[in-house]
């Protein structure tokens, strides 16, 4: 017989930490859709973002607001510089290469949090409320359900952002066709740049809210791959896809996590992404490319 | 100072060495391998038996991603198959070694080919992440089945060949080292045939490769079977080198790194999975030995593993943004240099 509220309280649990994907995950959609890069760095980024963010409210003491919009201004700087030394030398080369600058990128990320910080396991000050939250019958851990409302506003936030802002529809323009963007009078260029900036800092909101529920560590960047696979799952080019995709994982981890074990977390989100690649190879909802010779 | 190809047949145009310069030094290279072992410490030789493994295993990811063009961040997971399929069957059946060398590489072979399959319908980055899905499902096994001992994995004893116990590095070496020769001179030749000249016109343009009569789906299989019985070889080299084989011996970071390494040495050449798995492998080293001679001690070790992690990042883009084509196209220039002296290229 299944416990149907059992079963309710985790897929919700699931449902909330699959906002925190999703939000991960929109980061990484708008550099993809923007510059067509796979940033394999998201995960470290989000580390990055989380390490600030200790360091202004833990380590020098600035009071919680001070600290989240230092962090975030931080991230975006970081971003800037990875965008233009790492990425704009590299435009135009195969997208093999771009990947793998990333995959350097995230392993000098790394490096550098465990020179600045070691690369134990630390805890961030709280700042989310502490009451439980009760939908029904079904409890939620309060920093599950906080960050997840955080994650919905901020997902909501940038959406709204992208579509009613000047720089967001230039962003949008670059997007569906960057010769016609170009010669439109959209400076492209700066949209690879805002791009970067703004993924690095939604990638900080989202780090901070994980390493709130979490702790944060060296390794905190497997998170990464997760979104990985929930950007992967959705279609790498779908803001949609990134939000059903996001929800979708964060649901299959929580079932299999309590129904199955701890261990069985990540081999089921792989298996999920095996099943749907050899279904729909350009993901649930992203865009299938005609080629041509 | 080299004046024009002089070439009189097809074969003498095909060959793989053709200058008398060339021959020279691979004959000077030879003799420093064979006597390298009396000369070199233990150390070193324990570095030379690594990097001998992962040349063999970066030079089947070369024929992958560098000549077939598809991304793999699964080799690691088929170095762990053939690691695993070695020491059981040497512990468990107790089979002669070279045996057990084969069986990794063909097990390894076999996983290659179940991830290869994909390989049709999902393309490019999408494949890369497919392939990590391997990576972590074939730990996932290894963590849990009870054939391979589970967490606390497998150890083995040293290996047997013909009477002698393959238990010290200096032995070892006078089997590692031929095997990996051969691998490497078997790739070498394998781009002179139709299949490895099919893979290089996949990498160009797949499309193409098929309107010239080339079954897409069967080369494609072929390369991934073909690179992961390398990594399986190695893998199994590997089992017999460390002796003790764990679901963590082959963590997504050692995929990433053969793929590094290819990237460093330069993508579809041969050289340059070699010199780029020497050099990647050699780093770390030698940041051990600058950190060993810096003041400060003990204090200073701790930083070891973090720089070489930045390190690490460091190199993948740097030759990316400064030098794409990696270490072979260095070396192609000193040599071009030394081609037209005294004249300036």
């Amino acid at each position: 017989m299944m416990d149907w509220a059992y079963l309710f309280e985790i897929a919700l649990n699931g449902v909330a930490s699959g906002g925190l994907y999703a939000l991960a995950a929109l980061a990484f959609v708008l550099v993809y859709k923007a510059t067509r890069v796979v940033n394999i760095a998201i995960g470290e980024m989000l580390m990055i973002g989380a390490y600030l963010f200790f360091a202004f409210a833990a380590s020098f003491s600035l009071p919680i607001w001070l600290a989240v919009l230092g962090a975030v201004l931080g991230t975006g700087l970081l971003g800037a510089v990875v965008e233009r030394t790492m990425i704009r030398p590299l435009l135009g080369e195969p997208p093999i290469s771009v990947f793998m600058v990333t995959v350097g990128l995230a392993s000098i990320l790394v490096g550098l949090v465990e020179i600045v910080w070691t690369a134990d396991q630390r805890r961030l000050p709280e700042f989310l409320p502490k009451t439980p939250v009760m939908i029904g019958d079904a409890f939620l851990a309060p920093k599950v359900a906080y960050g997840a409302l955080v994650a919905l506003v901020l997902i909501v936030l940038v959406l709204l952002v992208f579509r009613f802002w000047r720089g967001g529809v230039a962003l949008r323009a670059t997007a569906s066709d960057q010769a016609a963007a170009y010669s439109m009078g959209i400076n492209v260029p700066r949209v690879f740049s805002l791009a970067w900036v703004a993924s690095a800092m939604i990638a900080a909101v989202a780090g901070i809210i994980v390493g709130s529920i979490g702790g944060i560590s060296s390794s905190m960047g497997v998170f990464g791959l997760s979104v990985l696979v929930v950007v992967i799952v959705g279609g790498l080019d779908s803001v949609l896809g990134a939000l059903v995709g996001g929800v979708f994982i964060g649901l299959v981890e929580a079932l299999a996590g309590s129904y199955l074990g701890g261990e069985y977390k990540l081999l089921a989100t792989f298996v999920v992404l095996v099943v749907v690649l050899m279904i729909r190879p350009y993901g649930l909802f992203g865009t299938h490319e005609i080629e041509r010779l | 100072m080299r004046i024009g190809t002089l070439k009189q047949s097809y074969i003498a145009d095909a060959a793989l060495f053709d200058s008398r310069t060339q021959k020279t030094w691979l004959a000077l290279g030879a003799a420093l391998l064979l006597l390298f072992p009396f000369m070199a410490s233990d150390y070193w030789l324990y570095l030379a038996c690594l990097v001998a493994i992962n040349v063999a295993s970066a030079t089947g990811l070369n024929i992958l991603t560098g000549y077939t063009g598809l991304v793999s961040l699964g080799q690691a997971a088929f170095m762990g198959l053939g690691a695993y399929t070695v020491a059981i069957m040497q512990t468990r059946l107790g089979t002669p070694f070279l045996l057990n060398l084969a069986a990794g590489g063909v097990v390894a072979m076999l996983g290659g080919l179940v991830v290869g399959i994909p390989s049709l319908r999902v393309k490019g980055l999408y494949l890369a992440i497919a392939t990590i899905a391997a990576s972590f499902i074939t730990h996932f096994l290894f963590a849990n089945l009870k054939l391979t001992g589970g967490t606390s994995g497998l150890s083995l004893p040293p290996a047997q060949l013909f009477g002698v116990a393959l238990d010290t590095s200096f032995r070892l070496y006078w089997v590692i080292l031929p095997v990996t020769l051969l691998m490497v001179l078997g790739a070498a030749n394998l781009f002179r045939t139709r299949i490895g000249r099919a893979f290089i016109a996949i990498r160009d343009r797949d499309i193409s490769a098929e309107v010239l009569g080339i079954p897409l789906l069967r080369y494609k299989l072929l390369s991934f079977g073909l690179s992961s019985f390398y990594a399986g070889v190695a893998g199994g080299l590997w089992a017999y080198f460390f002796r003790v084989v764990t679901p963590e011996s082959f963590p997504l970071l050692m995929s990433i790194f053969f793929l590094a390494a290819i990237i460093v040495g330069g993508m579809g050449t041969i050289l340059g999975g070699i010199l780029g798995a020497v050099f990647m492998t050699m780093v770390p080293e030698l940041l051990k030995l600058v950190f060993d001679l810096l003041p400060g001690g003990t204090e200073a070790t701790v930083f070891l593993s973090p720089v070489r992690t930045v390190v690490f990042g460091l190199l993948i883009v740097g030759f990316l943004v400064f030098e794409p084509h990696g270490l072979a196209e260095v070396w192609r220039r000193i040599r071009r240099f030394f081609h037209l002296w005294p004249f300036k290229t």
